[in-house]
């Protein structure tokens, strides 16, 4: 999945003089107000983090409030997805109208029936709303299900993201990492990632940001793999 | 356009009577979700007519014509198809009908059309996640201007109304998780203020009370791991804003010589009444509880208690109570502790701790105690948390002795201790909190020295605690302390040979002094005694009550040497008591006329520990100032 990236921090934390009677849990609190928030800082959302205290002085600002500034060096996980990326997804509703599902437990998103390609087709099976695919019969989306999808925008405030899965390599997980290989051999679906790849490479490039690649990861053509090994 | 389309709602609307068994209809569901999206784009391109048209469906309040209705349901399944055609430029009318709609207008049916395009909407857009929330948090109640909650029909409503408004907020979390975050602080802030003068009394009454229940629900339900916490804080926090906007001068304002005390003493009649037969009737009509009754705040708290209190117990039923009870400790030691003239809100809590002693009841002594001994803190909570552990001790029937012992034990070390580190004189303002500690012993063993002394090896640990060595210190803590629990103390003590105090106290009929008014401070914490009888009427009697130690129903250690023994003396006192306060009644009481004045206040004396004090019993007289409020303190403040 994309949009997730680490990145080191140098922070200063500035403490209100009622909590200096317990400056790490004040930090600590400082810092988890971060947490599940877009923060313009970090163009991004901080899921995690770790941090050590870089000096034991802190400077004390002056007013009616002498807040200290704490400086910190801090670890953070950050997620941020931008337009054109890959994510992953728990389905967790599905009408005729939408997909519903959950990135990472806590970001929603829909796929609205405009950005569901033709070949998925909805389905009511038992009174359960699927989509399924006109040409592979064994992909299949349902509640419960992880898609992978495109993100075509992201609302910030409350990280509400609408995805789409007009490209050829989205769909149920489950089915992409199965038979996605064989069907990517089409030179249709090679210039798709192609163009993806080099989209991967301007984001490891770009940015201190790395490409998070974890086990579900679509497999991956040789060359791209060269790609990312520079 | 719009006229074909309300031609082909009725179609569909004539077509769905007929139950839909014809094979070869003309419309489907799907056909209509297109026609509402084509009257939602068309709107950009200039044709507003089928807008306006369904527009205006959703503003129909004619809800008796059944056509009306099948025509708004049908809008709104229709509406929930499109949800992604929907734009907050384009189509704001349209948006702020159906956010303006409210369910307890609407029949079962419509109401679940509308609630799945409200959930249909929130998960389609963030931006209509925050108005979602805000237009189910307004279907916690019924409309501003309606009456209905109080005829059955409304109560019916209610029942239909409310499972679907909070199933809907589970939907939307579900879909949506962080709107878990976005719901705290919108029930929070959409919570009804109380004190709006131009507000019917009653309609408010009402709508905080399903408010509350609303919260509860919250509480209970499959998203409380997300906003539980923050309801029960915010629950704790609407009855402390009721709390101390009841003052005790609107107690007292028929009377003012009649105070807590006097209510204790009636208080206790009553549930003798209660225990035997039902005569409510014969209850003097003056009493204070009848004129907190009349008070319109206290009332409301009182049901408000009552809700929360069976939450408890539902709590506790799915044993679940230790979860809720660390979000309520958290919160009591946030606000209600530092808060001056609270004077129900912390019985939420002793009734927790009654519904739990061994985990929930320990847990509260145990962080009393720690915060009182915890440097780190400011005196002033130091000594509010060392009152309400000593009331707690005193007052929770639900304690072993053991227990109680233990806690003294660890208060006792601690003002040793202190004594050993200090070589000064008396000075109530620079020792207060170890004279409110000291007081808080006294008090405590005041209600337990009988019990403890009943056992042996309580009774050893009791000898061997150097209390004495802590009570003869030269900081003068018998004289400082509250006359009225020294006495008491020092009677029981002396009966239970735990020690004897040859010096003679001046104070000896004193209600208080002025040395302990000094240490008490500003906020009177010398006489800040927390779980005194609670006032509230239905909520005493129904929960509070059985868990509770009333002064006269405690044995103290010269019982024994008496002939008489303090339930006679407390007989003989209700006599008095009645015949003084009531006598103008022309109310006919039994009492002792043997007993005088003098021995009629050392009666008082004895009985009271907090109230007596602040009681204004003596009011006019020459000892007892007439502005004291009990357990709080000055109006001046």
């Amino acid at each position: 999945m994309e949009g997730l990236s680490k990145s080191d921090a140098n922070l200063i934390v500035y403490v209100h003089p009622s909590q200096s009677k317990n400056v790490d849990k004040a930090i600590l609190r400082e810092l988890s107000s971060l947490l599940f928030k877009y923060s313009q800082a970090f163009d991004g959302v901080v899921l995690a983090y770790s941090v050590d205290p870089q000096d034991k002085c802190a400077r004390i600002l002056s007013g009616v409030h002498p807040y200290f500034g704490v400086r910190l060096r801090a670890n953070l996980l950050i997620f941020s997805p931008k337009p054109n990326m890959l994510l992953e997804g728990k389905v967790v509703k599905i009408t005729r109208e939408s997909i519903h599902c959950i990135v990472l437990g806590f970001s929603s998103a829909i796929i609205t029936d405009e950005n569901i390609r033709n070949e998925l087709k909805y389905k009511a099976k038992h009174g359960e709303g699927v989509y399924v695919s006109r040409y592979h019969k064994r992909h299949v989306i349902k509640v419960g299900a992880v898609i992978r999808f495109e993100v075509k925008s992201l609302d910030e405030e409350i990280l509400h993201i609408s995805g789409s899965l007009i490209p050829a390599n989205t769909g149920s997980v489950h089915w992409l990492d199965k038979y996605f290989v064989d069907a990517a051999t089409d030179s249709n679906k090679e210039t798709k990632t192609e163009e993806e790849m080099e989209m991967q490479e301007q984001i490891t490039v770009g940015g201190e940001m790395l490409s998070f690649v974890n086990d579900h990861e679509i497999k991956k053509s040789k060359k791209r793999r060269r790609a990312e090994d520079q | 356009m719009g006229v074909e389309l309300t031609h082909q709602y009725t179609e569909y609307i004539a077509m769905e009577d007929q139950e839909e068994v014809e094979e070869d209809v003309s419309i489907t569901d799907w056909d209509l979700v297109y026609h509402v999206r084509d009257a939602l784009l068309s709107v950009k391109t200039g044709d507003r007519s089928s807008y306006h048209q369904l527009v205006g469906v959703l503003h129909h309040r004619d809800r008796s014509a059944p056509d009306k209705v099948a025509l708004l349901l049908t809008s709104l399944k229709a509406l929930s198809g499109a949800v992604s055609y929907i734009n907050d430029v384009d189509h704001v009318s349209l948006l702020q009908s159906i956010f303006g709609m409210s369910m307890w207008n609407c029949v079962p049916d419509v109401m679940d059309a509308l609630l799945e395009l409200i959930i249909c909407l929130a998960a389609s857009n963030g931006k209509y996640v925050d108005l979602c929330l805000d237009m189910l948090v307004n279907n916690f109640m019924p409309p501003m201007e309606s009456d209905m909650l109080r005829h059955p029909r409304g109560q019916a409503k209610r029942d239909q109304v409310l499972p679907r408004v909070h199933t809907g907020l589970e939907v939307i979390v579900d879909l949506v998780p962080l709107a878990a975050l976005k719901l705290s602080t919108t029930v929070v802030q959409k919570r009804p203020m109380f004190f709006r003068k131009d507000f019917n009394m009653d309609r408010l009454k009402c709508r905080m009370e399903i408010y509350l229940k609303n919260m509860l629900m919250l509480e209970g339900s499959a998203i409380r791991e997300f906003v539980g916490n923050s309801m029960l804080v915010e629950v704790v926090n609407m009855m402390l804003e009721l709390d101390v906007a009841i003052g005790w001068d609107e107690l007292l304002r028929d009377d003012p010589s009649k105070g807590i005390f006097i209510m204790e003493l009636e208080d206790e009649e009553e549930e003798a009444d209660d225990d035997g037969q039902a005569n409510d009737g014969e209850l003097p009509s003056t009493l204070t509880l009848r004129n907190l009754g009349k008070n319109v705040t206290a009332d409301l708290l009182d049901s408000l208690m009552i809700q929360f209190l069976e939450h408890l117990e539902a709590c506790a039923e799915k044993k679940r109570l230790s979860e809720v009870f660390e979000t309520l400790l958290s919160s009591f030691m946030a606000t209600i502790l530092n808060t001056y003239k609270s004077k129900f809100s912390q019985f939420t809590i002793f009734y927790a701790c009654a519904l739990d002693p061994e985990n929930c009841g320990v847990k509260f002594a145990q962080t009393l105690v720690d915060l009182f001994i915890s440097t780190c803190n400011p005196p002033v909570t130091r000594m509010s948390a060392v009152a309400y552990l000593s009331s707690y001790l005193a007052r929770g029937k639900f304690l072993s002795a053991a227990f109680v012992m233990n806690m003294l034990k660890r208060l006792v070390d601690w003002c040793l201790r202190y004594c050993e580190e200090q070589d000064s004189d008396m000075n109530p303002k620079a020792h207060k909190v170890f004279y409110s500690a000291c007081q808080g012993i006294m008090y405590v063993l005041c209600f337990h020295m009988k019990s403890i002394m009943n056992v042996p090896t309580l009774k050893s640990q009791l000898l061997l605690m150097p209390i004495e060595p802590i009570l003869k210190h030269k900081l003068g803590p018998l004289e400082v302390c509250l006359p009225s629990i020294v006495n008491e103390f020092l009677k029981q003590a002396k009966a239970a040979h735990l020690f004897t105090i040859s010096k003679a106290f001046i104070f000896e009929d004193l209600l208080e002094s002025d040395l302990s008014r000094d240490f008490g401070g500003l906020e009177r914490l010398d006489m800040f005694f927390p779980f005194d009888p609670c006032l509230l009427k239905k909520c005493d009697r129904g929960f509070i009550r059985p868990h509770f130690i009333y002064w006269n129903h405690v044995k103290t250690t010269y019982d024994d040497d008496e002939e008489d023994s303090s339930d006679e003396d407390i007989a003989d006192d209700f006599g008095v008591l009645n015949e003084e306060n009531f006598m103008e009644e022309g109310m006919a009481r039994s009492f002792d006329q043997d007993i005088d004045l003098d021995e009629f206040d050392y009666v008082m004396n004895k009985m009271s520990i907090t109230p007596k004090n602040t009681s204004g019993f003596h009011f006019g007289g020459q000892r007892m100032p007439s502005k004291i409020r009990p357990s709080t303190s000055p109006e001046s403040l």
